[in-house]
């Protein structure tokens, strides 16, 4: 598959399934007003008002989506809660992008007993339970950002390792890399500037695949208390904030729980049609 | 049959150890002790301290120590539960976790493999959607968003269902907590079902039963459950491991007194020996489950087998 027809694909794709659309578009519709919207709030996410507490969402005072028991204002903190989930998951993917992409080429384009032993290794790594390493990490270290970011990156690469190996394995019987290996450029070059280049495709889902699962992981990790700490927040933190106030301040709780569900939804739905249209056996149906 | 369930075994092991030596130096890198936090000690005492738990040892020593009391179910005292070991409160902990874990489970694949089968024996109808449409909803909301909704529309609002699993004794506590903990996998089994029963409905041999007049019912039964439940089977490895992460939360919502609320606790008040049993204990249960399902899906499937 060429980046040509792949484009054209993903097009008619876009143009035939509103879904796709739907989902997109409130994607970027959040991360939008994310940014945008504490700019034109009069509040700041960390101000406390003892005189302002457990107010209901109200446009008086532009209180959009109430406050929390510290008075604080909830539109903002939650915007700045879809901030930092974004990013998190953003940069987490991109690190498990880099490994998964990394490991996989060489294990795919050097084959043999060294690609029997990666992906023994691999098959090894998916019995691990990560997640309670992870939180272990989290505890055993001060919670920074930086250790976040390359956790939840390190446990997600394992998937894009397998499928970039296997997209390897088609691409070096290709006659560009027979030229390369003919005019004498080296391994490492051939895989990193001529096999992975056109991985694009494949991994583009992936990491949109990718993303909703580091989202869950940050989320997790922020709800237990041991991500990203206060006053800073994210969606899992708001919403571990809201369990404790529910009987009273329900709106505390289905805000941030709503965007994050809605978030992971249109995360999901999008990796899953834009898996349909990279995948071959589709065209049979 | 035999050579391949060793061969798997020896794979068991060493992932088994690898976690193990992971989580250790993790908690031995940590910066600072595990006590500095509290007052400042004379040096005696901190001494006579790290001398009780075996922190004035060098680390391999310090490990084969370690290694040595998890083989016999020693995995040294809490270090802030005072009197009490970390296998006590794992032990104390352990029966109502298993019995949360493996009503949740029993439900997710009763549910999600009869979900999928309808679905798929109805493509496209208005089931198949709304199953489908419930399942992706299942999949893309987290356990710790689907527990707290849970409890503030059937105990806070309804007032149907007891909000905390230890205020109340009737059965009835156990509803909550095992759906928030299935719902999750129901989907995604469902997902798995629905395709894997679409594939086997459409392959030359379920044509054949219907042409000598098999009705779908029997064929179902009969001839596609057992070959479209494979992929479910192998999904189980994955799924336990699901299960186990959403109790730690499950249980602290409702108020579970089980090892992952003990876990939580130990997590934020950095109970290092506590944190680190668990996790080898998770870690073990997790592997050791794996280790089944792999056999039973070679015993099922003998593709697998000579492979």
């Amino acid at each position: 598959m060429n980046a040509g027809v792949l484009a054209s694909r993903f097009t008619a794709e876009l143009r035939r399934s509103r879904s796709i659309r739907i989902c997109g578009g409130t994607l970027i519709a959040i991360a939008v007003v994310s940014l945008i919207g504490p700019w034109i709030s009069p509040h700041s996410y960390l101000t406390t008002d003892f005189d302002g507490r457990f107010i209901k969402p109200t446009v008086e005072a532009f209180h959009l989506f109430g406050t929390d028991d510290l008075g604080r204002d909830l539109f903002v903190r939650t915007l700045m809660g879809v901030q930092v989930t974004l990013l998190v998951a953003v940069v987490a993917s991109i690190v498990s992008l880099v490994i998964g992409v990394a490991y996989g080429a060489v294990a795919g384009y050097v084959g043999g007993r060294v690609d029997a032993v990666m992906m023994r290794i691999v098959d090894a790594l998916y019995a691990l339970p990560f997640i309670f390493l992870v939180i272990l990490l989290m505890v055993v270290f001060k919670r920074n950002f930086l250790l976040i970011f390359v956790a939840i990156g390190a446990i997600n690469w394992l998937d894009m390792a397998r499928i970039v190996r296997g997209q390897t394995i088609s691409l070096k019987q290709r006659e560009f890399v027979d030229a390369a290996k003919l005019i004498g450029v080296s391994t490492w070059r051939i895989i990193f500037r001529h096999i992975t280049p056109n991985l694009l495709g494949v991994v583009v889902v992936y990491v949109t695949l990718t993303i909703p699962q580091a989202i869950l992981v940050e989320s997790f990790l922020s709800f237990l208390g041991l991500g990203v700490q206060e006053p800073q927040t994210s969606l899992g933190a708001l919403v571990n904030g809201g369990v404790g106030q529910m009987e009273q301040a329900s709106w505390m709780l289905l805000i941030p729980a709503v965007l994050l569900a809605v978030i992971l939804f249109c995360f999901n739905f999008l990796g899953d049609g834009l898996r349909d249209v990279f995948d071959p056996r589709r065209e049979s149906r | 049959m035999l050579r391949f369930a060793l061969l798997r075994l020896l794979w068991a092991i060493p992932t088994l150890l690898l976690v193990i030596v992971l989580a250790f130096l993790m908690v031995h890198a940590a910066p600072g002790g595990p006590f500095d936090a509290e007052r400042s000690l004379p040096p005696e005492i901190e001494a006579n301290i790290a001398e009780f738990y075996h922190l004035d040892e060098p680390l391999p020593q310090q490990f084969t120590r370690y290694l040595k009391g998890i083989l016999k179910g020693d995995f040294g005292p809490s270090y802030r539960y005072r009197d009490y070991t970390v296998a006590e409160l794992i032990g104390g902990a352990i029966l109502i976790s298993l019995k949360l874990g493996a009503l949740a489970m029993a439900l997710a694949i009763i549910i999600g493999v009869c979900a999928g089968t309808l679905a798929a024996q109805r493509r496209n109808s208005l089931l198949d959607r709304m199953t489908m449409a419930f399942a992706m909803t299942g999949i893309s909301v987290p356990v710790f968003v689907i527990a707290p909704l849970l409890i503030l529309f059937f105990a806070v609002q309804l007032r149907w269902l007891p909000a905390s699993f230890s205020g109340s004794t009737s059965g009835w506590r156990f509803l909550l907590p095992v759906i928030a903990l299935a719902l999750p996998q129901i989907a995604y089994i469902a997902r798995l079902m629905r395709a894997s029963m679409i594939d086997v409905l459409g392959s030359d041999y379920i044509r054949t039963a219907r042409a000598q007049g098999l009705g779908t019912a029997a064929i179902i039964r009969h001839h596609a459950m057992k070959p479209a439940m494979l992929p479910v089977l192998s999904y189980m490895g994955p799924a336990i491991a699901a299960v186990l992460t959403g109790s730690v939360v499950v249980e602290e919502i409702f108020g579970v007194p089980g090892v992952g609320q003990f876990f939580i606790r130990g997590a934020l008040n950095r109970d290092y020996t506590l944190v680190l049993g668990i996790v080898i204990f998770y870690a073990t249960l997790v592997i050791t489950l794996n280790f089944i399902v792999d056999v039973l899906y070679g015993f099922v499937d003998p593709r697998i087998r000579h492979r």
